[in-house]
């Protein structure tokens, strides 16, 4: 089986400064990598990378076989805040439905099998209870279920979501862990960034970041007491 | 006094449309520095004897491409680099202008419009204005819709963000050059901005914000002409004026209607607390 994402001495920043290097990942379809580390860990720019955003500075990346960005039908990135939430009045559906725009280029019709992903994927995420509400007017987990709902509309093969369960109650984060799950089965390769140790407990594979690489493998490798302390300063309750 | 109508009308339509992704977007400063981008160009036009709309379009070129070097080249803020250029080019052209003694009338012309002062000619240039737009905007709905929920979504949808952000600028570049000659530079930004805004508070599609859009812009066009034709008031500031006040008027309704629904639930929690405690014993 071929990796969906391989990395060989990544180094991934803005401008001409690193922000994380020395990167190892070799991950295979259905398998879920997790990157943890404090803000300005480097978490963020390393999913931009990988989603073609942000070009790598050095080493060797392959997303489905090709370089970042290069297959965006087949990718699908969940923005940390996606910026004009709290102004967009357009409705719901409208959002999620921006997730086949992909698929369809420029001016592709829309087919039935396109609308039916669209109701499943407000259905999976609980967003079919507002789909006429306006994004702005909804709460801000509202909210992260309809762009949740726009990513797995994208019917992707690699997810790369930043941050999934910010803003979301106890429910919604069971809900992401789930879609995950689900997604996982499905044969898609997942990247999540969090700050929630506990997403981390079903990964194949911990990176702890600190702008550089502090630990990396299964969680209870990557997350033992003295990297959570060089990461965080604290080590996780027992 | 009909040729005027027709001619705002066709200005209020092609605001319409460049407005709704002015709004959606957020680039109601951008829009202000491309209008006033454009006086400049139209002021070495006027003097060198050439197209003030060629120069209009020169000018807001030369807008555009300031406002993406200084963003790339010293990584400042894109509102910084467009206040930059905006007050930059807004001097020059005054400057340009102050230099002859018979620019004064010209200067207003360029700043408030001729409403009442529309050629066949105007009319045509407005109409194809209107078209190449409406093109634009229905060829470019996908990747503008993305930008407006964010850039990092639309270039991973397969959209370069570079290139479609250009595209948008132009359309609105386009929209200041076709309109400035009949609602003045100053004004256009009133028309891409007031009709689109008051589009975003009852439109749930990007289609039914710019029919509002459309509907506020024709309406304000009309009863701006009229008040300025009977209280002898400038005709391109009524219009504008006009279509802040419908904007201002349907805010304060929307406010209401909020107001009586947040009573209306208040009232009924209060009538109704068992429903609650069901809620919490579930």
């Amino acid at each position: 089986m071929s990796a969906s994402i391989s990395a060989a001495r990544l180094a991934v920043g803005y401008g001409h400064r690193p922000v994380v290097s020395d990167i190892d990942l070799e991950l295979l379809p259905g398998q879920l990598l997790v990157l943890i580390g404090t803000n300005g860990s480097g978490k963020s720019t390393l999913l931009k990378t990988l989603a073609g955003l942000v070009a790598p500075q050095e080493g060797e990346l392959s997303v489905l076989g090709r370089p970042a960005g290069s297959s965006p039908a087949r990718v699908a990135y969940l923005p940390q805040h996606p910026v004009s939430s709290h102004t967009l009045p357009l409705r719901a559906h409208d959002v999620v439905a921006m997730g086949r725009f992909a698929r369809r280029g420029l001016l592709g019709r829309m087919t039935r099998d396109d609308v039916a992903v669209i109701e499943e994927s407000m259905v999976r995420t609980g967003a079919d209870a507002f789909p006429h509400e306006p994004l702005r007017d909804l709460s801000g987990g509202q909210q992260q279920r309809v762009h949740l709902a726009q990513v797995l509309s994208r019917r992707a093969e690699v997810l790369l979501l930043d941050e999934p369960t910010a803003g979301l109650d106890i429910n919604g984060r069971r809900l992401v862990a789930e879609l995950v799950a689900e997604e996982r089965n499905r044969g898609v390769t997942v990247v999540m960034a969090t700050h929630e140790l506990s997403d981390a407990d079903t990964a194949d594979t911990v990176l702890l970041l600190a702008q550089r690489v502090v630990s990396k493998g299964a969680p209870s490798e990557a997350l033992t007491d003295a990297a959570l302390r060089e990461c965080f300063g604290f080590t996780q309750p027992h | 006094m009909r040729m005027s109508l027709l001619a705002v009308c066709l200005v209020a339509v092609t605001c319409a449309i460049a407005g709704t992704f002015v709004v959606l977007r957020g680039l109601a400063f951008v829009g202000d520095a491309l209008a006033h981008g454009v006086v400049p160009g139209v002021a070495v036009a006027l003097l060198a004897g050439f197209s003030g709309v060629l120069g209009a379009a020169i000018g807001a070129g030369v807008m555009m491409g300031g406002v993406g070097v200084v963003t790339r080249r010293y990584r400042l803020s894109s509102d910084t680099a467009i206040g930059l250029l905006f007050v930059g080019m807004l001097s020059l052209g005054v400057i340009i202008q102050s230099r002859s003694d018979s620019f004064a009338g010209d200067l207003t012309a360029v700043l408030f419009g001729e409403v009442l002062g529309v050629s066949n000619g105007d009319l045509a240039w407005q109409a194809v204005a209107l078209v190449v737009i409406a093109g634009v905007a229905v060829v470019c709905r996908r990747p503008f819709l993305l930008l407006s929920v964010d850039e990092g979504l639309a270039a991973t949808s397969g959209f370069p963000v570079g290139r479609y952000h250009n595209v948008m600028l132009a359309m609105v570049a386009l929209t200041v050059v076709a309109s400035f000659q009949t609602v003045g530079t100053l004004l256009v930004l009133g028309m891409l901005v007031a009709p689109a805004a008051t589009g975003a508070l009852f439109g749930r599609r990007v289609a039914s914000v710019t029919a509002i859009a459309a509907g506020v812009g024709v309406l304000s066009s009309y009863i701006g002409l009229l008040v300025s034709y009977h209280a002898d008031l400038a005709a391109g500031a009524s219009i504008v004026l006009t279509s802040v006040v419908i904007f201002t008027v349907c805010a304060g309704w929307v406010e209401l209607r909020r107001w009586q629904a947040h009573r209306k639930d208040v009232h009924h929690d209060h009538d109704h607390p068992h429903l609650h405690e069901h809620v919490h014993l579930r």
